[in-house]
Order: C-alpha cells, then structure tokens, then sequence
C-alpha cells in the first residue's frame, strides 16, 4: 500500500468543516502567518517561487501557475491589473472549491492577496457561481474580518499593497467557468467565450490585463510559500508535484472530499478514502478520472493508473478537476455518458455552430443508442462527428462534450454494439452486470 | 442551449422595494466608475428574491434604468442564465439536479417523488407552495442526490438524499416547519459517512514555520493583526456550522463599550444621536436598528468600523469621516 498524505502535510486542514472557520481559529491553523514578510520579499520572488514549486492549475487545464503569473506585463500601464478568481464550480463531479470557500476562506483570501501582489493588482474579484449562496455569505463573512483586522484593504498585512477584494457571482451557466466567458459575466453581460488572442493577460476584464486563476491554485499558494518549495514538491511525481483535492463522487460506499498527494494510485484513493467501490473493487465497471469532461477509463486502466495530468493522459483521458466519478457493474454506461451530452447540450452558450448544433445532434443519437435504436454504422458517424466538433469551437466546451463521447466509444463500443443486437432481436437492450448493492 | 422567454403573462404593475434598490447599490459600488454594469446578475437576483422568486418585466426595465443599459441588454443576459425564474414559481422552488453524480446515486427516485407530488417539471403544486425544475450539475457530488430549494428565507443545499428522507423533507416545508439544511443522513459535510480519515483530531495538525522558507536573508515570520485590533472585531461563536451562515457582520464581545450591542442598549440609557451634525431621525433609527446606541461607541470607531457602518447603514461612503461623526461623538460623550 502506498503511503498516504498525513495530517501535518495537508493545506486545508479544515476541509470537513468541523472546525471554527473564523479568522482566529484559521490563524491558529496557520493562516496569515508571515504574509507580510513574504511580500516583502517582492514581486519578483514570489512568481519565482511558485514556478520552482511546480503548480499546475487546479481548474483542469493543468497550466503551470507560475508561468501564467509570469505573463501579466511586468510594469502597470495606464490600466489597472486585476487578479480574478474562478470559484464558478460548475464541472460535473466537482465539489472541492466549495469545501475551501466555506471552511478555509481565510487561506483563499490570503492567497488572493499574495497573488494579487505578484501580479501588481490592487483588486481582486472572487466570481462564485450563483448557486453557492451559503459559500457567498461566508466568504464574505470572511473578507470583513480581514478587513477589520487589517490584513486586506489599505496597507494589507502592514506591508505597504493596497489592496481589495471583491465577491461577484453568476447566475447558472456552466460556461461561465471558462475564463473569458467568466469576464464577459462579470462584466454584466452574456457568459460567451472571447476569442484569444488577446489573451486575459493582455486584455481582460475591462480590457485590462487580468489573471485567472481556480479557487485551489490560489488558496494553496501561501503555504507553499510558508512551508516551503521543498515541503511541496515531495510530493506527486516530476511534472506532477503537490497535494490536491479529490472529489469522489457515484458508486463508492463513502463518497467524499480528501486532499491528497498527486500521483496516488487510483485504487488506493478509492479503497482507502472512499471505503472502496459498491460491491468491492471487482464491481468496478469505469471511472470518470477528471470531472465529465474527460475520457472515462475502464476497469483495467483503474487498476493501475496514478492520479496526476501526465499519467492519466498518457492513457487519453486528463485530470481536469480530480472529480473521480465511479461507476460500477449495474451501471448503464451509455446512458451515464447520454446524460453528460444532455449536459453539454444544455449548457453550450449557443455562440459557435458546431457546439451549438453537434451537442444537440451527439445528445439525440446518444439517447437512441442507450435504447439501442440506432446502427453500427452510426457509431462511426457519432464518431466522425465528435471530431469535427472537437477543436472547431472558440472555447474548450466542444471538446469537452466530444470526449466523453469519444471515451465510451473507444472502451465501451461493444457495448453500443450488444444494444443494437438486442433491439433489432427484440431483447432487452439492458441488463445490468449485477444488481446494485444497497 | 435552451431557449427561454419571458412570461406571457405579467403583473399590471411591479415595482423594487427600497430595500432592494439599496442592496443593489451597494452591489454598484463594488466596481469601478462607469463599470456598473458589472452589476447586473447580482442586482437581477435581488429583484428575483424581492418579486417571490420570479423576474417581472417590469423589474428588468427598472435595472436597465438603474444601471444605464438599454432594456435589450438586461433581456439578453436574463434569459441566457438559467437561475433566473422567467415565470412565477412555488413558495419552495425545489432545483433537483440530475446530471451523472447525481443519476448514479439514484436521483430518478427524486425526479419519480416530485412529478407525482407536484406535477412534470415546471409546474407549480396546487397550493402554490412547491415547484421543482431538473437541473445541471450544483457541484455538491460527493454527497450525491441533492437539491437545492430556494424560499423567501434561503436557498439551502439538500443532501445525501433518498426518497424517504426526501419526502419527508418536503412534508416538513409544506406544513411550515423548519428543516435543517445540508446532509440529510449521518454527515457533517463532505467527509466519507461514518467518520473521517483524514483530518481526524483537533488540530492544528503542523508545527508553526519560524523562519520563511526560501527567502533570501532569513525572514522570521509572524501574524499580522495583533491583538488589541483582531479583538476588537473577534467574531462572536460560531453557530453550529451546518447552517451557521454568518449573514452580516460578526457580533462583538469584550472591549467596552461594544462596537456593537446586539441585544439592544444594555449598557444604559441611549444617547441622542441626533445631536451629532449629520445623523438625522432616519440615520438615528438605522444606527440604533443596528445595535448602535452611545457616544462612547461612535467615538471609538476605526476606519474599519466606519467602512462596516457605512455599509450596515448603507450610507454614502466618506459621509461619517465628511461630517467627522467621530469626532463629534467624543466631544459629546466628554461633556455626558
């Protein structure tokens, strides 16, 4: 068995809520230690850090942070910059930004600041999505203790930023999670994607160069700082480095959230966390590694695959959010994937044609597959078209709705194939592997 | 995408509450000048929350006003976010999510206990006191099947739901009792049932760091906001946290006087507030509406305390520092 995280190296140690969020009791948790003297340190020193330290984008594209920071124009122009905070938690199968916003929101605020710095903004929108109104209330409860006890605001920390920070919110549109869409929302507007070039680093909110960055990649950046590159960086393998945030979600007996060390062995993560799959770890029939936008993997891949961007897409599928979604044998797996492309379906902002028009037409012809309606040779069109979908689209949702898609058929085609059968024999077109275990 | 329209048919006349309005300026004054646009989905769902759980027409027009935007821009984005209620919903407007996490763990059986209490989705019940829409993904997987139910009170998260529990759940809102939010089995929150394995103990789990790490001369490190400040503004006990939503700023403890008194004026006859140059008969019943009663407590205001103020009291930001409140208020409460 593999060793798992301990307490002492986890971040957000109040992740279950079972302790006092206030500011007092973060504080004791470690938060807010050395703000000051890590500002003081300079701009330049903490994107240093943070690109020594490895950290990849929490949000699901797996971007190296550092990196992103480095992209902001080094001196302030004539327009403000602005850090944004994308806490629009929308990904099916993710539920880990809410955790931290209403359980550790001194470690996002604090964050927000010391990224903010980096970045020379003075402001900082945190954009949740409409939904989360207990997090709202919180996060917010939150921002004005800290602006009572001086830690944001004017002289932040008494290191001589001003700087402020502003809750914003949606309304329920999953696209507004991606970035430029996220923009065009918080600029009162319709949440459709920009097309990039100009990036958000160049021209972004208001047309002034802004940064977006996920709830966890911000919130994990001042005890990375505190505790160390070294401290972070062993653990996840090269490429893969720190701790993270699983979410495990469908048929596991204990579904829950739990940080953990990058590159833990799938199972592992199941068996210990999660009190293993319904039925036992043989009951496994797939597993959705990253949130629904990416690739489900069969059992077979589950059995071994490591948790981090480069393992899982060495076998096509991706990260994304870690929201592991666990299906097992009495799972009707075309209809699971039917219901993601209804999702995408129902989400797509309507902007570029082959989205708005495929994710309608691959959700109808995936509805007449789980009944088995369909033909042999349509998979292949299905197929076909997925691909014209994928990367034809100004924002990344076409290809997240053609890759679930892809993934069912590329291990689950003789499944599709079966339900043809039957409906053309007159059989049941569905019959679960074994009864779900209540 | 779907398409959503407005209701055929609306009231004769609506109008935003004062309170509505001062909310939404409050939301203004969050970005910067000229940029109050950005104010739009929150102002929209404050006139959604003040309308009982709808967007009239005629709230849409009285926005676009308020923010400066042509009526055709508030139509756009109102009907392209889907938390917006185009048409009048129940008292309780249930949003069951049935996106995969959801479906895994059974949320057909949800769906199958809504359409035979109230009807196919969008419908309203009999006595007007539920609806219910499918919804998409409300990120709260790990504690799959789950539905959110919006009121005039809350909008409040459901969790780790059955169909038993779910149906009791809804019996208890129709008769009017309180229901407790959040997971609805054994849970806390999202930790696996039956105990957590992580984070398990009180904490703090890690040694303090001392120095800073990485830096390049040796940095010792310390927490900023030393006492006296952080408890002067310590927030009061937390409530037991499944529904604890603090909903405004924390109560105060310790230092007299108080900057606040939340139970009314203990601390002795009230003060005349009035006779500081700027607070009139309506600042006066907002302070005291707001726990603020003496001199002595207007006297001791920070600038931290002056910005909470303003905003409890939703006065014009610099107005207190303008008419030197605070000095007024120690010059009074010497001569008192």
């Amino acid at each position: 068995m593999a060793q798992l995280l301990q307490d002492k190296d986890r971040i957000f140690t109040n992740l279950y809520g079972l302790h006092d969020w206030g500011l007092e009791a973060a504080k004791k948790r470690g938060a807010w230690l050395g703000t000051k003297e890590m500002i003081e340190q300079g701009h330049d020193w903490v994107i240093d850090q943070v690109k020594a330290s490895g950290l990849r984008g929490r949000g699901g594209a797996g971007f190296p942070t550092g990196l992103k920071w480095s992209f902001m124009p080094k001196e302030v122009g004539n327009r403000p910059h602005y850090l944004v905070v994308n806490a629009d938690e929308s990904e099916p199968g993710t539920c880990k930004d809410r955790e931290m916003m209403r359980h550790d929101p001194h470690l996002l605020i604090e964050g927000c600041l010391i990224a903010s710095f980096a970045m020379k903004a003075h402001a900082c929108y945190i954009y949740l999505r409409g939904e989360y109104i207990l997090e709202r209330q919180r996060l917010q409860a939150a921002i004005d203790e800290a602006y009572a006890a001086g830690l944001v605001g004017k002289n932040a920390c008494g290191s001589g930023w001003d700087f402020d920070v502003y809750v914003h919110h949606g309304a329920g549109a999953y696209i507004c999670g991606e970035e430029t869409a996220l923009l065009e929302s918080l600029e009162g507007k319709k949440g459709q994607p920009r097309l990039k070039p100009p990036f958000p680093a160049g021209a972004g909110l208001y047309g002034c160069p802004t940064t977006v960055n996920n709830v966890e990649s911000i919130a994990v950046v001042p005890t990375i700082l505190r505790r160390g590159v070294e401290w972070w960086t062993q653990f996840g393998r090269d490429n893969n480095k720190g701790t993270k945030v699983f979410s495990i979600s469908g048929h596991v007996n204990k579904p829950c959230n739990v940080e953990e060390a990058l590159s833990i062995p799938l199972k592992t993560l199941i068996e210990e966390h999660c009190g293993g799959v319904r039925g036992g770890w043989e009951n496994l029939k797939a597993i959705i590694p990253g949130g629904s936008s990416v690739p489900l993997l069969p059992k077979e891949i589950c059995d071994t695959v490591l948790m981090d961007f480069d393992a899982l897409r060495e076998h096509k599928s991706g990260l994304g959010t870690a929201a592991v979604i666990v299906m097992d044998k009495s799972t009707d797996v075309v209809k699971a994937i039917a219901r993601l492309s209804y999702f995408y379906k129902h989400e797509s902002c309507g902007q570029c044609t082959p989205c708005r028009e495929g994710t309608g037409w691959m959700w109808r012809v995936m509805e007449r597959m789980v009944r088995g309606e369909s033909s042999t040779e349509e998979i292949d069109t299905l197929l076909n078209v997925t691909k014209q979908v994928e990367g034809h689209t100004i924002c990344a949702l076409g290809d997240a709705a053609a890759w679930p898609i892809q993934g069912l058929i590329r291990h689950f085609r003789h499944e599709i194939e079966e339900r043809i059968d039957n409906y053309r024999a007159g059989k049941p077109v569905f019959v679960p592997a074994m009864e779900a275990a209540e | 995408m779907s398409a959503r329209r407005l209701a055929i048919s609306q009231p004769d006349s609506f109008q935003l509450s004062a309170s509505a309005k001062k909310k939404i300026q409050h939301w203004i004054k969050k970005y910067p000048k000229d940029r109050q646009r950005s104010a739009l989905i929150p102002a929209l769902w404050i006139a959604q929350k003040d309308a009982g759980g709808w967007v009239p027409e005629a709230a849409l027009r009285e926005i676009g006003d308020m923010l400066g935007m042509a009526y055709i821009r508030v139509y756009e984005v109102v009907t392209f976010y889907t938390m917006f209620n185009l048409e009048p919903v129940g008292e309780h407007h249930i949003q069951l999510c049935g996106t995969t996490p959801c479906w895994l763990r059974g949320s057909d059986d949800l769906i199958a206990v809504l359409k035979r209490r109230i009807g196919p989705q969008g419908s309203v019940s009999e006595d007007g006191k539920l609806s219910w829409v499918e919804v998409e993904c409300l990120g709260a997987c790990a504690n799959a099947p789950m539905a959110q139910i919006s009121n005039a009170k809350d909008d409040m998260y459901y969790e780790d739901l059955t169909a038993e529990s779910f149906e009791a759940l809804l019996d208890n809102l129709v008769a009017g009792k309180t229901v407790d939010s959040g997971p609805q089995n054994s849970r806390h929150t999202s930790e696996p049932e039956g105990g957590n394995i992580a984070l398990t103990g009180e904490g703090p789990y890690h040694d303090t760091v001392v120095y800073l790490p990485n830096a390049p001369k040796k940095t010792k490190m310390s927490v900023h906001g030393g006492a006296p400040k952080a408890k002067r503004k310590a927030p009061a006990k937390k409530a037991a946290p499944k529904t604890a939503a603090s909903k405004k700023a924390p109560a105060q403890k310790a230092p007299k006087p108080k900057v606040i008194y939340t139970d009314g004026p203990t601390d002795g006859k009230p003060d005349d507030l009035k006779k500081i140059k700027g607070i009139g008969p309506k600042f006066e019943g907002d302070l005291n509406g707001k726990g603020i009663y003496y001199y002595r407590q207007i006297a001791n205001w920070k600038a931290a305390d002056v910005k909470m103020v303003e905003e409890l009291i939703d006065s014009i930001p610099g107005r207190i520092k303008r008419d030197e409140w605070v000095k007024q208020a120690k010059t009074l409460a010497k001569k008192g």
